[in-house]
């Protein structure tokens, strides 16, 4: 797909993880997540739609298939009627399903997203999860953390990789089940 | 994807694509409305202004639940207790009104037109929420989307919609609807309440109540319109209910299971009976609570086509 646009259009880009860079920061955040959550018991996942889902269930099938641990609760979390640049853009947001099928009350919650850029998305997020509960405490988890370009004074908790670029630039992750590899790119318009 | 209109006048000028998207933004809604909390901030920053120049209990408060639900500002008005009663022209009567500023106006008036008329004359969305005996068009839009979650699917079906069709903008917006998605319509009920330019439309008509039943999927029962009979179109009320009243004796006779609605306000015992209308072939009050989630889908999807530098 993306070698395709890039024959159309005069852009370049360049690979910022493979798919063994990925399985590798996928481990350690799977790790992480582990010193600090324990057997899960206590936590819930959320992935932040429509891309966070994907890294979201990577990790889940990570923990129940390396780590052993069991049930795992993870949930999807749409956050566009919660975006503050409705009516902004040229096209109307488009919705998302969002699927929580449990209570955030008193939980530690987990946001897993695959880009941190301006920190917008989170801000949404952070309010569109009140309508599930009070959690006892949110982290945040990235696969890439965009530093520098921050709008709101948001940070990761857990990163698989900083990285620096600028405004022009594009982050792109891809997955396998989606995009037909595991890689992530930097694109340059 | 966008709505092809800016506002919502009837069924008759948006397109099948535009129902569709409703849906879909509506299935959203209805997971939305269904949290503990039931809220969003989509619309904080657009205020809407329900006016009702005829009496409404159940649009009037739906639309105002959907407007609150994506945290619009709300202002209602009751044309039995304003200046209108003092002569003042529909279009004074809102040019007042959206002079403080106010992005959308959900209308419902006796005249027919009224909405078109106005969306001509005033520079804010429009919601038509029926006007005289013309359209209703988000009623036929929760009913055509109470029949998708409940069959699957529109296209394909049978509706039967019966009782008093000739003074029904409900009837004529559903009509527009259910062909527009594919669905083929009849109409049932007394001769005298079926208007002339039903063949027209593509629409058969059928007197006979169980004939009608045992051809659809989908029976959609009409209150008799008593206010807005100025003559006699039926003998006696207890001969219409005779004749085209939905009873669970005929129900139980015919050979499938089919799905009852009603617009409401019910007369029970008129046009169906509390036992059918209570049954679980009835879904009356899923069609009430997906009337929120699709008016909150109009109104969102209007909304974004509002631009903020306009003004």
């Amino acid at each position: 797909m993306l070698s395709e646009s890039n024959s159309d259009f005069p852009m370049s880009q360049k690979v910022l993880l493979n798919a063994t860079e990925i399985n590798i920061a996928l481990n350690r955040l799977a790790c992480q997540l582990i010193e600090k959550h324990d057997d899960f018991s206590k936590t819930v996942l959320i992935g932040i739609q429509p891309r966070g889902i994907f890294l979201a269930e990577r990790l889940k099938t990570l923990l129940e298939n390396e780590y052993k641990i069991k049930s795992i609760k993870l949930g999807y979390l749409d956050i566009t009627f919660f975006r503050d640049d409705f009516r902004r853009g040229l096209k109307p947001l488009e919705a998302n399903k969002t699927n929580i099928n449990f209570i955030v009350e008193d939980k530690n919650v987990v946001f897993i997203d695959d880009v941190l850029f301006t920190g917008r998305s989170i801000r949404s997020a952070l309010t569109a999860v009140q309508s599930f509960g009070r959690p006892l405490e949110i982290e945040l988890l990235t696969l890439i953390d965009r530093r520098f370009s921050r709008h709101l004074p948001i940070q990761p908790d857990y990163r698989g990789r900083q990285v620096d670029a600028i405004n022009g630039e594009k982050v792109k992750v891809c997955w396998k089940e989606n995009d037909g590899e595991d890689a992530v790119y930097l694109i340059n318009n | 994807m966008e709505l092809s209109v800016n506002h919502l006048l009837g069924i008759k000028y948006i397109t099948e694509a535009d129902i569709q998207l409703i849906f879909e933004t509506a299935d959203h809604f209805k997971e939305v409305i269904n949290r503990p909390i039931k809220k969003v901030p989509s619309l904080r920053d657009i205020t809407i202004a329900n006016l009702f120049f005829e009496n409404s209990t159940r649009t009037k408060l739906s639309f105002e639940l959907a407007e609150k639900r994506l945290s619009a500002d709300v202002i209602n008005f009751a044309s039995s207790s304003s200046s209108v009663t003092k002569g003042e022209t529909l279009i004074d009567t809102v040019n007042n009104i959206l002079s403080m500023k106010v992005d959308m106006v959900v209308m419902r008036h006796p005249n027919p037109g009224a909405g078109v008329f106005l969306s001509k004359h005033v520079k804010a969305s429009i919601i038509n929420a029926g006007d005289g005996a013309h359209e209703h068009p988000t009623q036929a839009l929760l009913d055509t989307y109470s029949i998708r979650e409940k069959l699957g699917d529109v296209a394909g079906k049978k509706v039967v919609i019966i009782g008093d069709i000739l003074h029904s903008r409900v009837a004529l917006s559903n009509i527009f609807a259910l062909q527009k998605l594919g669905a083929t319509v009849k109409v049932c009920g007394p001769k005298t309440l079926i208007p002339k330019y039903i063949e027209k439309l593509d629409v058969a008509f059928e007197t006979n109540l169980r004939k009608a039943l045992e051809w659809c999927d989908v029976a959609n029962m009409l209150r008799v319109q008593n206010e807005r009979m100025d003559i006699s179109y039926f003998p006696t009320t207890r001969e219409y209910t005779q004749q085209f009243g939905l009873n669970k004796k005929i129900l139980d006779s015919i050979n499938k299971e089919i799905v009852v609605m009603h617009p409401g306000p019910i007369n029970r015992g008129v046009e169906i009976t509390s036992d059918v209308a209570d049954s679980k072939q009835s879904i009356i009050l899923e069609q009430v609570q997906n009337g929120v989630a699709v008016r909150m889908a109009v109104i969102y999807l209007l909304a974004s086509k509002i631009k903020h530098n306009e003004d």
